[in-house]
């Protein structure tokens, strides 16, 4: 089932998962006061693009692509796009990690929306502190404002001690300083900033900087993948938000003995994998989160 | 009164002489147990040993070194780790305070093979 902009907006407000960033009707009121406008956009994240292995995704030269055309399809489309992280798969050989990060990018272009953010994972810059990320991409942490909302990419992956670092820390603190303490914050990160695993390497070192510079502000969330799997955790009033991966999913947190990729289910081509739209609203404080097969069926 | 022969002043002494300095070189401190020292090499994508087996409540040195590139150390069950950078020797010390099986893994993204570098301190009674 395709399901267009306006389908989806009508199930936003029936059935989609609906999450508080902690302000109340009081806030929601501060925050049409500001002129934030309606809108939405679209989270993608860890697609792996050189990933090969027909036990896990036999479709893998193919799913980005249909992907893309699922995007496309929504009669109504985001604002922007962001890619979370992990957008090529891992390899030692930095001419071919260049020549994967070409062909994603060709792939990509189909795309309707022009307007594209990009992080990187740890996959795409852990082993060049995100030398080949930059000439694709761009800056690998960033901000800007989008119709009365503040959003942050983070970089946690090209220090391949996956930190932060202090550099990045002190830009983010002098960043946050710039806003209020109810304005709305969508903070985009690869790696969990929570300890959510650590046995399987799910955290980032220096994370708790991050949520300490983050508590004062009251209308804060994060956005992230790393995991490939959906996962919603609170820190305080700060609501963290996993997204499902493109590629291969990873079982949930300490299901299973050792961390790998979930294999292929003939029966249910695709299963667990996905995309995500998320719907901002002038006069709500909260994001609502619709998922999305890798075929563009509303789940 | 029984005169001391002074041949076994002299055997006397020498093994005096004899057991401190064996005690000294031992490393042996009284109320102390002795540490025991693990050296550990990390290369993409292993550590070799990669299973350890310590006693509980038994002083434990791990001596990481790499050969190739920054690796990780993390053991969380037993709250362990380090950074293993080439040409540096990084030492951690603990005592096993639980027995049981304890999977680590280096938490240094290093390449294709990360995932898999894994391994085991198997803590015994």
């Amino acid at each position: 089932m395709k399901i267009d902009r306006r389908d989806f907006l009508k199930l936003a407000g029936i059935g989609s998962i609906f999450f508080s960033s902690g302000l109340g009707k009081l806030g929601s009121l501060a925050n049409a006061a500001t002129g934030k406008d309606d809108f939405f956009f679209v989270q993608l994240s860890d697609t792996h693009w050189g990933f090969t292995n027909p036990a896990v995704n036999p479709d893998s030269a193919e799913t980005l692509k249909k992907v893309v055309a699922s995007v496309n399809s929504l009669t109504d489309q985001p604002d922007f796009l962001v890619f979370t992280g992990d957008l090529t798969h891992v390899t030692d050989d930095d001419k071919e990690r260049r020549t994967r990060m070409s062909q994603f990018k060709d792939i990509i272009s189909a795309l309707k929306v022009k307007n594209i953010k990009f992080i990187p994972g740890e996959h795409d810059a852990g082993l060049d502190e995100g030398a080949a990320f930059k000439e694709f991409f761009g800056k690998t942490h960033y901000s800007f404002d989008h119709k009365g909302v503040h959003f942050i990419a983070l970089d946690n992956v090209s220090d391949p001690t996956s930190s932060l670092g202090d550099a990045q820390l002190e830009w983010l603190s002098a960043d946050l300083k710039k806003q209020k303490k109810d304005s709305q914050i969508v903070v985009f990160t690869h790696r969990p900033l929570f300890d959510l695993y650590t046995d399987w390497d799910w955290y980032t070192r220096d994370g708790a900087k991050v949520i300490e510079l983050l508590r004062p502000y009251s209308n804060a969330t994060v956005l992230y993948g790393h995991i490939h799997q959906e996962h919603h955790h609170k820190t305080g009033n700060i609501a963290h938000h996993a997204a499902k991966g493109l590629m291969y999913p990873l079982p949930a947190p300490g299901s299973v003995p050792k961390k790998a990729p979930v294999p292929w289910d003939a029966n249910q081509p695709y299963k667990g994998l996905g995309f995500r739209s998320i719907d901002v609203k002038a006069k709500q404080a909260a994001l609502s989160i619709a998922e999305f097969s890798v075929k563009g069926e509303k789940l | 009164m029984k005169s001391v022969r002074p041949w076994s002043v002299v055997v006397s002494i020498s093994i005096l002489v004899f057991v401190t300095g064996a005690f000294l070189m031992s490393g042996y401190t009284f109320g102390e147990e002795k540490e025991q020292v693990i050296q550990i090499t990390a290369k993409r994508f292993e550590y070799s040993p990669k299973d350890i087996v310590v006693k509980k409540g038994a002083p434990v040195v791990l001596e990481f070194t790499s050969l190739d590139r920054l690796h990780g150390f993390n053991c969380p069950g037993l709250a362990i780790r380090a950074d293993i950078r080439p040409g540096k020797v990084a030492r951690v010390r603990f005592v096993p305070q639980k027995a049981g099986i304890f999977p680590f893994h280096c938490d240094n993204f290093c390449g294709t093979g990360h995932e898999g570098m894994t391994g085991t301190i198997t803590v015994t009674e």
